[in-house]
């Protein structure tokens, strides 16, 4: 199991350079002088010619990009913002805490519905319950985060009036429970429609087989085998798609920030793309994908938990 | 199965029919109702400001007095347009690189499924945003920003089309009949053009229309957060940001963007299926 985890943990790291590699000269290509960014088009000559040498940027792409990896992995120094000049991982870790609780909480909720659901409707197959609940799913799918927020705040917040309008900040001292509501459900909507699926074809599958017969024969309880023997065998695909889950959490958190200004990293990465500032960009990058990888990670340890034949098979293929 | 059958089958399947009829008259209304409307997608009425549904105006108008149903009409042709065009590049670089890793194996293989793993590492939409950022979209013209959307959801797009090709090339490729091909002497080139390609239609049909629905829902995404289609091309997602400041009173500026979107992602996702189950002869239907 180590020696499993110690590989995994060997090629997150290719990862990292690759996407690195990627958008740092995707922002090399761009047209954008990264001067202007800083010093602004009018700047006089003299200026952008002194700022470009102490930035560095007069270095060919290949040094710029070696020093920026080293400086990363020495020192942890992502660079400074093109716009406010602070270190860009001061700026990364006001947003952070926002869309962490978000996200999080946006899983949680999406688990404790879409599995439910999911199992309901495995075991209702083709009643009503299940058809509702494939309904729900398809729409949730169907439905983006911008169209489901505004209408959500609408009926709920404007004409019924029973949650608050706008969204949250953790640096504002305390704040109101019911300004998390909204922003969780709209991102937890769709994630827990996929595992509302993916939960009742799974247990579809397990539950169509031998040895659920076998055990209803053998007169075990109805719930016993759906917890101990069906849910159980079922889990493992589900834990995937939570897995892939959260990365849909995190890019659809760039929707619900913007929309509810909750001013974490999705509404950050915005900021920093319409602004240009590329050592931001190249942070929130290098993060999020670490973020994935991580997650990712956790989940194949957790696989090899829950089903035995995953660690097995996975020592095999290394 | 001849191309008769396959056809028999889907319309026997009523959803997947009323999907295709859905989409081939959002294909019909896209290219010619806008030009039979007497207003111009970008054309500006400010004597008919917001506008209720009727009269000269189906849809009635937005807040800079434009037609909406012109505008939603010609947002399907940018959404169905990058949908095509995406899907043209992904089936291009995840065939190349499926076929490539399935059939030749060994490091190259190896090498070229390990990068497509990086690029799966980062699902969704998320490397097309900050690729779109870098590559400098917001500052381009509006035609430009399409192309470079295309380009960004493109290049993120292949690796699940490049697994599934991949996966049917390595089954394929132990079956007799391509033995009996190497046998008498057929070229590679020849024994994947002619023995394994034609194998493959059905699974990446499949899968193009399915992933086709993702690339409309993500093109709106990037217009929507402003990094997509730029002003005053009327994307769905732009045309849906657009509305923000006035959808409290005037709701129908997000929902009539917002149904037309929905419902041909709705329509992508049935025919995909109908079409699985219309092309897969061992029909594993739920």
């Amino acid at each position: 199991m180590l020696r499993y985890v110690l590989t995994r943990l060997g090629l997150a790291v290719p990862t990292l350079l690759a996407i690195s590699f990627l958008v740092f000269f995707a922002a090399y290509l761009s047209p954008a002088d990264p001067v202007d960014i800083i010093l602004g088009q009018r700047a006089a000559p003299e200026a952008k010619a002194r700022v470009r040498h102490e930035w560095g940027l007069d270095r060919p792409p290949l040094e710029r990009y070696g020093k920026y990896v080293v400086a990363v992995v020495t020192k942890g120094d992502f660079g400074r913002s093109y716009q406010t000049k602070e270190p860009v991982t001061e700026f990364i870790a006001r947003g952070f805490p926002n869309t962490a609780i978000l996200a999080v909480s946006a899983l949680g909720l999406a688990l404790l519905t879409g599995i439910p659901l999911g199992v309901v409707a495995a075991i209702k197959h083709n009643s009503w319950i299940d058809r509702f609940a494939m309904a729900f799913a398809l729409l949730g799918v169907a439905t983006p985060s911008f169209v489901l927020a505004p209408v959500l705040t609408l009926v709920l917040a404007v004409r019924m009036g029973w949650l608050p309008v706008g969204g949250f900040s953790l640096q504002e001292g305390i704040v109101d429970p019911a300004t998390f509501i909204l922003p969780t459900v709209v991102l937890a909507a769709r994630s827990s429609a996929l595992i509302a699926r993916l939960t009742r074809s799974a247990m579809l599958d397990v539950l169509s087989q031998d040895f659920i017969r076998t055990a209803r024969a053998k007169g075990v309880r109805p719930l016993g085998v759906l917890f101990r023997h069906a849910l159980r065998n079922a889990l493992s695909p589900i834990l995937t798609v939570a897995g892939t889950t959260f990365g849909y959490l995190l890019s659809g958190s760039f929707v619900v920030e913007t929309f509810f200004t909750i001013p974490g990293i999705g509404n950050q990465s915005i900021t920093a793309i319409t602004a240009r500032d590329y050592p931001v960009i190249q942070g929130l990058a290098l993060l999020l994908a670490g973020i994935f990888v991580g997650v990712n990670l956790i989940v194949d340890i957790l696989q090899g938990f829950v089903d035995p034949r995953a660690r097995v098979s996975d020592q095999k293929a290394i | 199965m001849t191309p008769r059958e396959t056809w028999q089958r889907i319309a026997a399947n009523k959803i997947a029919l009323a999907s295709i009829i859905f989409l081939a008259l959002l294909i019909l209304a896209a290219a010619f109702v806008p030009m039979l409307l007497p207003f111009g997608y970008e054309q500006q009425l400010p004597d008919s400001r917001l506008l209720p549904p009727g009269g000269k105006h189906i849809l009635g108008t937005d807040d800079l007095g434009r037609d909406i149903l012109t505008r939603v009409l010609v947002g399907a042709r940018i959404s169905l347009m990058v949908a095509v065009s995406v899907e043209c590049v992904v089936v291009f670089l995840g065939l190349t690189v499926g076929l490539i890793a399935g059939y030749r194996g060994g490091w190259i293989d190896s090498l070229l499924m390990r990068i497509t793993d990086v690029l799966l590492a980062f699902p969704d939409v998320l490397l097309a945003i900050l690729l779109l950022g870098t590559l400098g979209a917001t500052s381009s013209r509006p035609e430009t920003s399409a192309m470079l959307v295309v380009v960004s959801l493109g290049v993120t797009g292949w690796p699940p089309l490049a697994r599934l090709v991949r996966g049917q090339v390595v089954a394929l490729r132990q079956r007799e009949f391509v033995d009996a091909a190497r046998s008498i002497g057929s070229s590679h080139g020849r024994i994947l053009l002619h023995h394994i390609l034609p194998n493959l239609v059905s699974p990446i049909i499949v899968a193009v229309t399915v992933d086709a629905a993702g690339v409309i829902l993500a093109e709106a995404t990037l217009s929507y957060l402003g990094i997509g289609v730029q002003r005053p091309m009327p994307s769905w997602g732009r045309m849906i940001n657009d509305a923000l400041d006035y959808y409290k009173s005037e709701p129908r500026l997000v929902i009539v963007p917002a149904t037309m979107l929905s419902l041909t992602v709705i329509a992508l996702n049935f025919l995909g299926d109908g079409l699985r189950d219309a092309l897969d002869p061992r029909k594993t239907r739920r």
